[in-house]
């Protein structure tokens, strides 16, 4: 079998549907010597008309897209930088993901925003290591959050298909995982779909992004002390709260694992969600982020902030030893 | 270039004066709730710059929009219907006045985002070439989106890749409360030049001159010489928008609009049109608007149960924000 890595398989993803559907094309900075490698090869496949290489002008491009989508064609706008979303953000949630709404029902904007490197740059400042996904989830954008290649293949299929806006993030983390597959089993994945990567029956952590794989190696480190169930979103918008209901039902007890900061993140609502809905036997915990920027350029200082395998297994082991509520 | 239609312009500047005055009684007597923002004293820009165009060309408006829809071809019942929140409405009531969109007269949005639409356009231009088509995109945006970052951004990518797009700033000479004086450095066209796009400033009173400004830059779009920015020096004798009929703000005298109102655009273009023909177009102006409130008023509202509507282009609907 075939290994895929997880970048590779954003390339084939794209791709596939390049191929398949003429009016999807690719813009982005640094476009023509395919910067990030998501676009290698697709200038001579693809040619410049739809490997569109931008200028700096964030803005200015994402509203292009916006554009170009309302005339019918399907942008996947590439971003370098995590941050950069933030800059956009206004003409993605403000702007994008209302003009149906506004329009009412006339025309959507199908343009999915490609961010491949999200998440912690070890050493890169302050200003290039953020993961705004839970922000995308607040302002009802459809959001995904692909953890494994074959994961990433599916759910890049889907948002480019996807009729509404769709931000992809890649964690950088992730970017070279590795998986066999067989081609043949790549496809779309539907949006809102979470997934059991590993069952048990003691607890469920939620993992997100690349903290799934982190989540999957505590889970084997505690093995002899607990059966823990890794459950993963897959996409953070629309979210599979029925699949979290059921994972809750088999274990009764919840650690969320995200790499959201900890105010008003991913973490912080599924937490609610689980206290309002589900049948929780203890208190739940989250690692998360602590708020606000990583520290800068030093790892050392860096490090400490990321939520880390040790701050899972304490909390995983907090809320087995809980007497309940 | 074709020669303007002088009684057709004198026709639409008073149907927009006019459905401007009756959507104002709208919004006093509680229909419009959102109020709005009367492009009064601007009808010749909307009247002149789209008689311009053909029926496949798109639009992208402002706030200040009702004018550009009407001019555009959109029906005017709907529009009316749409600012009063009614099913009936261009958008079904999602748009109301400020942010309306009717793509079967591709007006293809008025984003509420000052300045944003200049790079919407560039992207529905370029879309247009690469299908082969030879559409022309018309941008309408005021004074004060020209302090805006996005909009140089726009104009950057519709110069750099030679996109049909004609900019149409209306300089009203204030934004919202703010003299253009106050808050431009340099000149409006000054910004289209510095991209390399042809820029010139127009008489935006008199519909003829408009149309004759727009119709080259118009035919230079559609021939593939690219975009133009044209800035209409225009006036707005209302203010920015209908609370100021409560708010009173003094930011301009009272002189001054009465001196603007000497060039009144309707006035102009009354002069080209003999009496008789425009008494007649008046009173038919007057009966269809009689028909356009009467249906904006008579249709029904929505469904509160509708609220999540449109939201999502698969159905998909938020989940409620109160606790199951």
């Amino acid at each position: 079998m075939p290994k895929l890595s997880y970048l590779k398989a954003l390339n084939r993803a794209l791709g596939d549907e390049m191929t398949r559907d003429e009016s999807v094309f690719v813009l982005g900075e640094d476009m023509n010597f395919a910067l990030t490698n998501v676009t290698a090869g697709f200038l001579d496949r693809f040619g410049p008309d739809r490997v569109v290489e931008v200028p700096l002008t964030e803005q200015g491009f994402t509203n292009f897209a916006t554009g170009a989508a309302l005339a019918g064609r399907r942008p996947v706008v590439e971003f370098q930088i995590p941050f950069l979303l933030l800059l956009v953000f206004e003409q993605i949630t403000n702007q994008a993901n209302k003009f149906l709404l506004m329009s009412g029902g006339q025309r959507s904007v199908p343009v999915t925003y490609l961010m491949p490197a999200a998440g912690w740059r070890p050493g890169w400042g302050a200003q290039h290591s953020d993961q705004p996904y839970s922000l995308f989830a607040h302002m009802g954008v459809k959001t995904v959050l692909p953890a494994t290649p074959t994961d990433a293949y599916g759910l890049l299929t889907t948002a480019i298909r996807d009729d509404d806006p769709v931000v992809f993030f890649g964690p950088l983390a992730s970017l070279t995982v590795r998986e066999d597959v067989d081609y043949a089993d790549l496809g779309p994945i539907p949006l809102g779909s979470g997934r059991v990567h590993r069952a048990g029956t003691d607890v469920t952590v939620v993992a997100l992004g690349h903290l799934v794989h982190e989540a999957l190696a505590v889970a084997d480190e505690l093995a002899a002390e607990a059966s823990i169930e890794v459950w993963d979103p897959r996409s953070v918008y629309p979210f599979d709260w029925t699949g979290l209901a059921e994972s809750v039902a088999r274990t009764g007890r919840l650690v969320v694992f995200d790499d959201s900061n900890r105010s008003c993140g991913m973490g912080a609502e599924i937490l609610a969600t689980a206290a309002e809905e589900m049948r929780l036997t203890a208190p739940p915990r989250r690692v998360t982020r602590p708020d606000g920027a990583i520290v800068g350029a030093v790892p050392e200082l860096d490090v400490v902030l990321q939520p880390t395998r040790a701050q899972l297994a304490e909390a995983v082991r907090a809320v087995l030893k809980s007497p309940g509520w | 270039m074709t020669a303007p239609d002088s009684v057709a312009l004198y026709r639409m500047i008073r149907f927009i004066r006019r459905f401007e005055e009756r959507s104002v009684d709208l919004v006093k007597s509680g229909e419009i709730v959102s109020g709005v923002h009367p492009c009064i004293g601007q009808e010749a820009v909307s009247a002149g710059a789209c008689a311009t165009l053909e029926p496949d060309d798109i639009v992208l408006s402002s706030h200040r929009g009702h004018g550009h829809l009407l001019a555009k071809g959109c029906d005017p019942a709907r529009v009316m219907a749409e600012m009063a929140g009614r099913v009936t409405g261009i958008d079904k009531g999602r748009g109301g006045s400020f942010h309306p969109s009717d793509f079967s007269a591709n007006v293809y949005n008025a984003t509420g985002t000052v300045g944003h639409g200049s790079g919407i356009a560039a992207g529905i231009a370029w879309a247009a070439v690469k299908a082969g088509k030879s559409t022309v995109v018309m941008s309408f945006f005021g004074d004060g989106a020209v302090t805006q970052g996005a909009l140089l951004e726009g104009f950057n990518l519709a110069g750099l890749w030679n996109l049909p797009v004609v900019y149409i700033c209306e300089n009203n000479g204030y934004a919202t409360t703010l003299p253009v004086q106050t808050a431009v450095s340099g000149t409006i066209t000054g910004r289209g030049e510095a991209f390399g796009i042809p820029s010139s400033t127009v008489d935006g009173q008199d519909a003829e001159t408009v149309f004759a400004a727009v119709s080259e830059a118009v035919e230079r779009a559609r021939s593939g010489g690219g975009p133009s920015l044209l800035e209409m020096r225009t006036y707005r004798y209302h203010g920015h928008h209908t609370f100021e009929l409560k708010t009173r703000l003094k930011y301009r005298e009272q002189a001054e609009i009465d001196e603007w109102r000497l060039r009144d655009p309707l006035d102009i273009q009354a002069a080209r049109v003999a009496a008789d023909v425009r008494a007649r177009i008046d009173d038919e102006v007057e009966r269809e608007l009689d028909e356009v409130v009467r249906f904006a008023v008579e249709s029904p509202r929505p469904d509160p149960a509708d609220a999540t509507d449109h939201m999502y282009a698969d159905g998909f609907r938020p989940r409620a924000g109160v606790s199951l």
